[in-house]
């Protein structure tokens, strides 16, 4: 794996079928190390594939996808490899119902890292110190509240010490007072220097943190552009259309 | 009383009100009966009838199994004369040959360590509270089935006369063939509902063709089976004691049924669960053993209780292949002209009953336990 250098994802030319829907089209990305980007777009638009194809979650049928210099194949070996370095946040949280708090957070740096249980355990406590809720590690998460279980998911991600976090739409199945707190994490992970990919529709976050705003429409990247641009003076008519629609 | 809302339809709360306890709708055990027993004229008229056929059948039933019965006699005469009441002499006098089949006397300590070991390292592994469980466990599966082997096969090495599979009969084989089905069907019923849900073409395909065949067939032409047919899977000149092939039979035909009641289980989770394993680098056998099947398995314990008590109960069946299980055992016993008499088969099939019985509801009330126990913290 390169190493310090080059860039932190690069899709170039992706494609993506399901069955015959063209679901990814063309799609030329490049996310450099330490960069922050927020994917937005209509329902539909694809945008939850594409960062679904960065960790394999989905397969991508044409095209290159790079992930921290390593090629996304058919290659299982790889496709470990790339996984252990990517954490994703999904919007349903995702975490082991089975598990309690720490045990969801020390599960994979126990079983893939092979980190001992003692120091994973530590980090797992730092990290949930990191995301506000220390005092929960020994509950289980259907006690919880949505915005406490989306922290969870965040450490648990970060346990594993990921080069790369991707949110897909981290905060749409959270109540409005819950949302806050959450983006709040997201906030100062962007801060520590994270590359993140993030899927939202929370136009505050996007402009408060992101380096680039990408705007996806019908499988297509329509628009790549800084914030401040991307509000003020968005180019293309689908962007201004979309944004006209969110930004009331 | 209206909320005190303003003309115009506003509304500020200026105080809180307290916080108040629940009504108390009923007190004792009067206002329970008459909730639940004498809510309705049909309600009760129901009530008094159940109450007045439990008054009717249960004491001559009662009376039958306890004061009218036979306790001792030296053979069936008495029960003969005392046709009116069990005659639980038989089951004394048989008790042995029951317990042990026709297993040699001088060797029938050894059916019992191994009974007493199993029970006891069964305890200690599905006891909650119970210290060093995986111990316990590995025990169970490990040593145990040694242990077994050599105490009831026998080993010439130990001074343990080797007593023939001919002889073994009653309870243990009972007990032996419903462990060894228990033990591996589930694992292997496990194995198959993975198989059947794989990508892989082949492996399901296997899997699909096994659990329809064996489930499509009776037990016992699994059983007849198992006994022609298990020596021709064997290298040639390698016969298998008669032993073996029901215990196959019996573990397999379970297998069948478990995978389709584990592969309900693995249906009931949610995507989002493989996701969430895999997007932190989980490779599919450590999500399955970590992710999946804890959670597939504690959604599923109801059915797959459920199998082991028809798996324990379908033992009897093995009779037909030549096995002298307890059922089997009982009925040898029946052909004892000595206590041949008409309250003898009624007692013999009265206590084989409460032996099923007794081991079926204990599985039943484990499972209850069991189900309690894990939906803990655990919903949502």
């Amino acid at each position: 794996m390169a190493a310090g250098e080059g860039n932190a994802i690069e899709f170039i030319d992706v494609h993506k079928w399901y069955g015959s829907f063209h679901v990814l089209r063309a799609v030329n990305l490049t996310v450099a190390r330490g960069e922050r980007i927020v994917v937005c777009g209509p329902s539909g638009s694809g945008k939850s594939t594409l960062i679904r194809c960065v960790n394999r979650l989905e397969e991508h049928q044409r095209g290159t996808i790079r992930v921290d210099g390593v090629e996304l194949t058919a290659d299982v070996g790889r496709i470990d490899e790339v996984r252990r370095e990517v954490g994703m946040v999904f919007q349903q949280f995702n975490l082991f119902p089975h598990l309690t708090i720490l045990e969801n957070c020390t599960l994979a740096p126990i079983w893939v890292r092979k980190t001992p249980k003692r120091e994973a355990e530590e980090l797992a406590m730092k990290l949930l110190t990191r995301v506000k809720i220390p005092e929960q590690a020994l509950k289980y998460p259907g006690q919880l509240s949505g915005g406490q279980q989306q922290r969870v998911a965040i450490a648990r991600a970060l346990c594993m010490n990921p080069k790369i976090m991707l949110f897909d739409e981290p905060t749409s199945a959270l109540d409005p007072e819950m949302v806050k707190e959450v983006l709040d994490a997201m906030t100062e992970l962007a801060q520590d220097g994270m590359t993140m990919i993030v899927v939202t529709h929370e136009m505050g976050f996007a402009r408060k943190v992101a380096d680039r705003v990408a705007f996806m429409d019908q499988g297509e990247i329509v628009e790549i552009n800084a914030p401040a641009e991307f509000f003020a003076s968005p180019q293309h008519e689908r962007t201004k259309l979309f944004l006209s629609q969110i930004l009331r | 009383m209206p909320a005190p809302t303003n003309a115009n339809g506003t509304y500020l709360r200026l105080a809180s009100g307290p916080v108040l306890p629940p009504p108390l709708f009923s007190s004792g055990g009067i206002a329970w009966m008459r909730a639940n027993l004498f809510s309705s004229f049909l309600s009760s008229a129901i009530t008094l009838a159940l109450v007045a056929f439990g008054l009717w059948t249960a004491p001559p039933l009662i009376a039958w199994a306890t004061t009218q019965a036979v306790w001792s006699a030296p053979d069936g005469a008495l029960c003969r004369a005392h046709q009116d009441g069990a005659c639980w002499a038989f089951v004394a006098q048989k008790l042995e040959y029951l317990g042990y089949g026709s297993y040699p006397a001088a060797e029938r300590w050894r059916v019992d360590v191994v009974e007493i070991v199993g029970a006891g390292l069964i305890a200690w592994m599905l006891w909650p509270r119970a210290p060093r469980r995986g111990l316990g466990a590995a025990l169970f599966f490990l040593g145990f089935p040694v242990l077994a082997f050599v105490l009831l096969h026998g080993a010439e090495s130990l001074r343990l006369p080797l007593v023939d599979t001919l002889l073994w009969g009653g309870v243990f084989v009972s007990l032996l063939t419903a462990l060894v089905g228990i033990v591996f069907s589930l694992p292997i019923g496990v194995l198959l509902a993975l198989g059947r849900r794989s990508n892989l073409p082949i492996v399901r395909a296997a899997s699909v063709v096994f659990i329809e065949f064996v489930r499509g067939v009776p037990f016992i032409t699994v059983l007849y089976m198992a006994n022609n047919m298990l020596p021709l899977f064997l290298p040639p000149g390698w016969v298998p004691d008669r032993f073996i092939p029901p215990l196959v039979g019996t573990a397999l035909f379970a297998a069948a049924y478990m995978a389709e009641e584990v592969r309900g289980g693995l249906q009931t989770l949610d995507k989002g669960q493989y996701e969430g394993a895999m997007a932190l680098g989980l490779g599919y056998w450590r999500m399955t053993g970590l992710v999946v099947l804890p959670q597939a398995l504690t959604r599923v314990i109801p059915g797959v209780v459920n199998n082991f008590i028809g798996l324990f109960k379908d033992t009897t069946l093995v009779a037909i292949v030549g096995m002298t299980d307890f059922l089997a055992a009982m009925d040898n016993a029946f052909k004892d002209t000595v206590w041949s008499g008409p309250t003898i088969l009624a007692t013999g099939y009265v206590f084989a009953g409460l032996f099923y019985f007794v081991f079926c509801y204990g599985m039943s009330r484990y499972s209850a336990a069991m189900e309690r126990r894990l939906a803990v913290g655990r919903t949502g």
